[in-house]
């Protein structure tokens, strides 16, 4: 069933796969994929070699461009995405992990300016082994778990 | 030769090079030697209080007019229509800083003046944003130390009392990490350095200790940075216990070196018994007076391209 689940074909679209597992449920929310009508196909919990489980999902008629790939890091940063079309994988890249981001993330500081002014959220990588992001306006470092809007 | 500060913002320590800071120093000390009554005769600059600090206001603005500048302004956001109307900062420094040939300002939230330098396009002083910065504090604190030692590089000091909290000491502690000083940190266990500070420390490879109480260390140093240790975070026992710690008394210094100077940002309350006030380690009241050549530094660099500080 799981072999069966994992070499389905798609057409045209995208696979992103090395997803850690739960988090794939998180990737479709952030990317309001669960607001699309494109055929979504996911697989969680997927046995791997290496013995920790994965996520997997796959969507139709949908393709990432570098931001998307690099906001992809906050939830999965060894995922992988393949680009599909005519069945075949035409593109097979890895995420990285960007030096900044902006407008995604929300600041958790409460008294940080960035909240109520016409401003975008910035927040640089401050570290990569344990995710760790500066806020650009209060200066501020929080680990990644600190922004629960993600969860 | 042009000044790499023409023109630029305060926001932040970390925003400094090392020879930034040597060039405000130096000039600082210029201006404390050969005061310049007319170099900004004709500038406008705006101080903009969107929180209260009667200390700041009065250093900045005097040292505004020491350089024949005049100020516009407001000493206490709250009560001024701008808060009452709701507008967003951003609007409000639009309009203030189109008056203005440079913004100074306070303010209660963190990241304010990094913000307000985004909707600008002339020079942003940072005098303090929520807990985050106070870059001229730090300035008039490395511009003391220099003043007194003679340099930065190589001195051993202590910070003492609340180095939790105290953001002065965190900056400081930050700036004068690019000049390989030998720290020594002295506070109750509750109120020790905050980790993230000993995290940028260890991997500057700067040297520093923990310790419990001044008189373990008093004898080496050359500089004594005392901060407030509040009451409040203590139940009376304990703060009795902690006062033969971490305040000081001229008896504690029988011993020390020559050179020793004793710093604190003020006001005090009686971590430096007013004893100390009359030895030749006191250094706190020039230390206050500092900030008004520190700021008048800020505004020469910051507002004229060929100001050449006289050694
Ligand atoms: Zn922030």
């Amino acid at each position: 069933m799981q072999k069966k689940l994992q070499v389905e074909a798609i057409e045209q679209g995208s696979v992103i796969d090395h997803i850690p597992a739960h988090q794939g449920v998180k990737i479709l929310k952030f990317f309001k994929f669960t607001q699309t009508n494109e055929k979504i196909t996911i697989g969680l919990n997927l046995a791997t070699k290496s013995g920790e489980s994965k996520d997997l999902i796959k969507i139709e008629n949908t393709f990432f461009n570098d931001k998307q790939a690099n906001q992809l890091a906050l939830f999965a940063p060894n995922a992988t995405i393949n680009q599909i079309k005519d069945f075949k994988v035409v593109n097979k890249f890895k995420v990285q992990l960007p030096s900044s981001f902006i407008d995604v993330l929300s600041c958790p500081n409460s008294n940080c300016i960035s909240h109520n002014e016409p401003v975008q959220s910035r927040f640089y990588v401050k570290q990569k082994k344990t995710l760790k992001l500066k806020c650009h306006y209060c200066e501020k470092s929080f680990n990644r778990a600190t922004f629960d809007e993600l969860d | 030769m042009n000044n790499p500060l023409y023109q630029k913002n305060i926001i932040s320590i970390a925003d400094l090079s090392r020879s930034d800071l040597e060039l405000i120093l130096e000039t600082a000390h210029s201006l404390k030697q050969n005061p310049q009554p007319t170099l900004l005769n004709n500038k406008v600059i705006a101080s903009c209080f969107f929180e209260a600090s009667t200390r700041t206001r009065l250093s900045f603005e005097t040292a505004v007019q020491r350089l024949g500048g005049s100020v516009i302004g407001f000493d206490s956001g709250g009560n001024t229509s701008l808060a009452q109307k709701g507008e967003t900062l951003a609007d409000s420094v639009k309009v203030i800083s189109s008056y203005a040939d440079a913004f100074f300002m306070r303010h209660p939230q963190e990241g304010a003046a990094r913000l307000a330098s985004e909707f600008t396009s002339v020079p942003v002083i940072n005098g303090g944003d929520g807990s985050n910065q106070h870059p001229t504090q730090t300035l008039l604190d490395l511009f003391t130390i220099y003043e007194t030692q003679a340099r930065l590089d190589n001195l051993n000091i202590a910070f003492v009392g609340d180095l939790k909290y105290g953001r002065t000491v965190h900056s400081l502690a930050q700036a004068l990490s690019l000049f390989n000083c030998n720290f020594y940190f002295i506070s109750p266990e509750a109120l020790a350095m905050p980790d993230y500070i000993i995290e940028e420390l260890t991997e500057r490879d700067i040297s520093f200790s923990l310790h419990t109480s001044i008189e373990e260390v008093v004898d080496e140093l050359d500089v004594l940075y005392m901060t407030r240790v509040q009451k409040e975070r203590f139940d009376e026992t304990e703060y009795q216990h902690m006062k033969s710690a971490f305040l000081l008394n001229a008896g504690m210094l029988k011993n020390v070196k020559d050179n020793l100077k004793v710093l604190h940002p003020l006001p005090r309350i009686d971590e430096i018994n007013q004893d100390v006030d009359n030895t030749p380690y006191a250094y706190y009241f020039q230390q206050a007076q500092n900030g008004v050549f520190a700021r008048q530094a800020l505004l020469a660099l910051l507002l004229t391209n060929h100001f050449q500080a006289k050694p």
